[in-house]
């Protein structure tokens, strides 16, 4: 057992916080928001150059091979920064899916575009009706004579305004809940019959809802097996909530030391506020809920890749109740210790607690998840 | 990085957990999963079996009987003897006095004592809190004037636990009314067949007899029998506060409780459903497991790190393991209660000490289930509250 970051791993983590703390300071974030695809097109280049963007796909996909820790290391300087480029979307969840599940060919022809920052990708599968539920998926495809035909409608497809390739689910056989019978398709995003409508998020992301009429897919752009496309699914979700969990935690740690600094300088009554015991509590419960959250995110990170799905997606709802239930007392916490300046647009530590808020409701929430790890008996056999 | 135990890791893993079997007498094993009081006797009997086993003080220098293990393996060791379920060996001797001795005792003293406390020879109790100190402890009034070669002791302690089993207590005094609290205080041994010296019994919200008053009425102790200098006693009192916080979160012991909790509300119906197979039951545990996974990795993470931290430099995620650590030991107490219900109702002392000759009302388990959800509240109020553990932690961490 040991807990120390590689060589390789230290020179990873040292290059993303640098790269974070010199381009993610909340003018600069503010900036970023008001370009067109509500990111920065140049940083989404930089993260290319430095590999970030191919780093858990083969090397000769253009990738580095890397791990979940490299994931988290990454995902992590991400979160202190707030960054809002679609990494998950495509690199996470896109690059996941067609990594996992993707032919040869697929992957040849995807995974080094993706890898080189030309290709942006979104995964379209949430549904107005399915909230959490990952094989309630009511959208459809029919064969046709050359392919797939697509109709139905998805919702929340995060930065899929943005991206240039969607994947979409889509049922061809089964009851709408049904584990059986989900495919996953391949969708150029400017096909005909694909209607997008992008819009901002409360944390200031962006996302899409997703109309499919009629929308024809070649047979060689089904990802993986037709119909059997659910513990695919289940998989790339568990690798979102693991980089999710990262994330929030490089918010919280950034949200809590945001905090406590405010402490040290803010005065009333003549002293500094952080002398007043009542906050010096909230203070250190933060820092309780901060460690307890670290310590879970890293569980994920070595449960992502466990190959009994049962234990593996018992591990990420535990992680993911841990680092639910922290994100939102810490964030609720640093507003309260700011007081009115929490309150304000104009100052960061809103929107850290805006996007722990938004974070909350990707792929379940936290009574979702404690239900799912309660179902399936928890994490501790009885005596 | 790699959160799995090593596959020498997992073979001492296995080799402590065979050693629990073969070794934990049975009734002494029984007590523990019931959580029955131990007789001074078992504790006695439990700590000399480690003991020939080289296993009472396997954290101290082997210089001093310990072992070579390093942080992980006493880890290690620690939860199997929790998940046995196995007695802690008495905290007091192989945690507190004898950590202490090692770092700051003399030559003869360590000679004498340290052989004695891990066999459990010498049964150690804590002389520390007063009526008038117990949060802010440096404002300790029992005083303790030089006569010749000896300290001529009188005041009072309280809330000593275990006094009454005790041969010694490791005793804070004041040895210098003129200096500030914190400077005049020293750390002494102290007979406890002293003349002068009485105990007397308090008796605790769970019935029981865990606490006392020590009074000191010109009790005569050497000065030999002073642990390091004069008026430096406070600072080998601190070193306890950072040694050995591992083992204060209890980890085990509260997955323990987790366990039985979820077997016994099998047994327990809701109607024509057992309380285990209810959405709500589940819930609740399963929310107390997260926090206690999250807690087990927060531990090793300090285990780890402590290999790498300059003495004297704490773990940020060291501040966790005594506030979350004894949350959760009262959160699972309390599990436990709600699962025993009307069960947990009758007072049954004497199933509490086994020495019981009819049988229990209610099931065998039930007579223990209050007491401990009772007594457990102490876990947050001694060794320093948790709210003063928060004041620390803001102070020295947070640097507020």
């Amino acid at each position: 057992m040991d807990f120390d970051l590689s060589e390789e791993q230290r020179m990873l983590e040292q290059s993303v916080g640098r790269l974070i703390a010199e381009h993610y300071s909340f003018e600069q974030r503010k900036r970023y928001m008001q370009e067109p695809a509500g990111f920065s097109r140049d940083l989404w280049r930089r993260y290319a150059e430095m590999g970030l963007l191919g780093l858990p796909f083969d090397e000769r996909h253009g990738g580095a091979n890397a791990g979940p820790i490299e994931t988290m290391i990454v995902m992590e300087a991400f979160g202190r920064g707030l960054a809002l480029e679609p990494y998950l979307s495509t690199v996470i969840l896109s690059g996941g899916l067609i990594r996992l599940a993707g032919s040869e060919a697929q992957r040849a022809e995807l995974l080094p575009r993706i890898a080189g920052g030309s290709l942006l990708a979104a995964w379209a599968h949430s549904e107005a009706q399915s909230r959490y539920a990952l094989s309630d998926v009511a959208c459809t495809a029919r064969r046709d004579a050359d392919g797939w035909i697509l109709d139905g409608a998805k919702s929340h497809v995060m930065h899929g305004d943005s991206a240039d390739r969607l994947i979409v689910s889509a049922r061809i056989g089964g009851e709408r809940c049904d584990r059986n019978g989900i495919a996953l398709f391949l969708v150029d995003a400017a096909a005909p019959g694909v209607e997008r409508r992008g819009y901002p998020t409360q944390d200031g992301l962006r996302a899409a809802r997703i109309g499919l009429s009629g929308v024809r897919v070649a047979s060689r752009d089904v990802l993986g097996e037709p119909g059997e496309a659910a513990p695919l699914i289940e998989r790339v979700a568990d690798c979102a909530l693991a980089a999710l969990a990262a994330e929030a935690l490089g918010a919280m740690a950034a949200a809590h030391e945001t905090t406590v600094e405010y402490l040290k300088t803010r005065k009333q009554f003549g002293v500094a506020i952080g002398s007043f015991q009542a906050l010096q509590h909230r203070a250190v419960d933060m820092l309780v809920e901060l460690e307890q959250a670290r310590s879970m995110a890293l569980y994920a990170a070595m449960m992502v890749d466990e190959a009994d799905a049962v234990e593996r997606r018992k591990a990420i709802s535990a992680a993911t109740v841990q680092i639910r239930r922290s994100g939102r007392s810490i964030g609720q916490q640093a507003v309260q210790l700011h007081g009115g300046i929490g309150m304000t647009l104009e100052y960061k530590i809103g929107h850290y607690f805006k996007r722990f808020t938004a974070m909350e409701t990707l792929f379940g929430d936290t009574d979702h998840h404690l239900a799912a790890l309660a179902e399936a008996g928890g994490l501790i056999a009885s005596a | 990085m790699d959160l799995r135990f090593t596959p020498e890791e997992l073979a001492f893993r296995d080799e402590v957990r065979a050693f629990f079997r073969s070794a934990l007498p049975a009734d002494i094993r029984r007590k523990t999963e019931l959580g029955q009081r131990l007789s001074k006797e078992d504790t006695v009997r439990w700590q000399r079996i480690l003991n020939a086993k080289g296993w009472a003080v396997p954290h101290w220098s082997v210089e001093w009987g310990g072992t070579d293990w390093g942080p992980v393996k006493n880890y290690i060791f620690r939860e199997e003897m929790q998940l046995a379920p196995a007695p802690d060996p008495l905290s007091f001797n192989v945690s507190m006095v004898g950590p202490v001795l090692i770092a700051f005792g003399s030559e003869a003293q360590k000679r004498h004592f340290l052989p004695r406390v891990a066999n459990l020879d010498y049964w150690f109790c804590q002389g520390f809190s007063e009526p008038g100190a117990g949060s802010d402890l440096a404002s300790l009034r029992t005083s303790a004037r030089r006569e010749g070669d000896d300290y001529v002791v009188n005041g009072q302690k309280i809330w000593t636990s275990r006094a009454h089993h005790a041969d010694w207590m490791f005793c804070l005094v004041r040895t210098d009314p003129s200096a500030k609290p914190q400077a005049g205080i020293s750390y002494l041994l102290i007979d406890m067949k002293a003349p002068g010296l009485t105990v007397r019994p308090i008796s605790t919200i769970d019935g029981e007899h865990h606490f006392n008053e020590v009074f000191f009425d010109e009790v005569r102790v050497p000065v030999a029998n002073r642990v390091g200098e004069e008026n430096k006693g406070w600072t080998y009192a601190k070193f306890l506060l950072g040694n050995e916080r591992t083992g204060i979160a209890r980890v085990g012991a509260s997955k323990f409780r987790i366990q039985r909790a979820k077997a016994l509300a099998r047994t327990v119906m809701v109607g024509a459903t057992p309380l285990a197979d209810t959405a709500r039951f589940r819930e609740k545990v399963a929310a107390i497991e997260v926090q206690l996974k999250a807690l087990e990795i927060t531990q090793m993470r300090v285990v780890c790190n402590a290999r790498r931290l300059a003495p004297g430099v704490q773990d940020p995620a060291s501040s966790v393991l005594k506030l979350k650590g004894t949350e959760l030991q009262q959160a699972t107490t309390e599990i436990l209660m709600e699962v025993a219900g009307p069960d947990a109702l009758a007072l049954q002392p004497e199933h509490l000490w086994g020495s019981a000759t009819e049988a229990p009302i209610g099931p065998e388990w039930a007579p223990m289930i209050a007491p401990d959800y009772f007594y457990t509240r102490a876990a947050s109020i001694y060794g320093g509250s948790n709210e003063i553990q928060r004041n620390v932690i803001a102070k020295r961490l947070l640097g507020l």
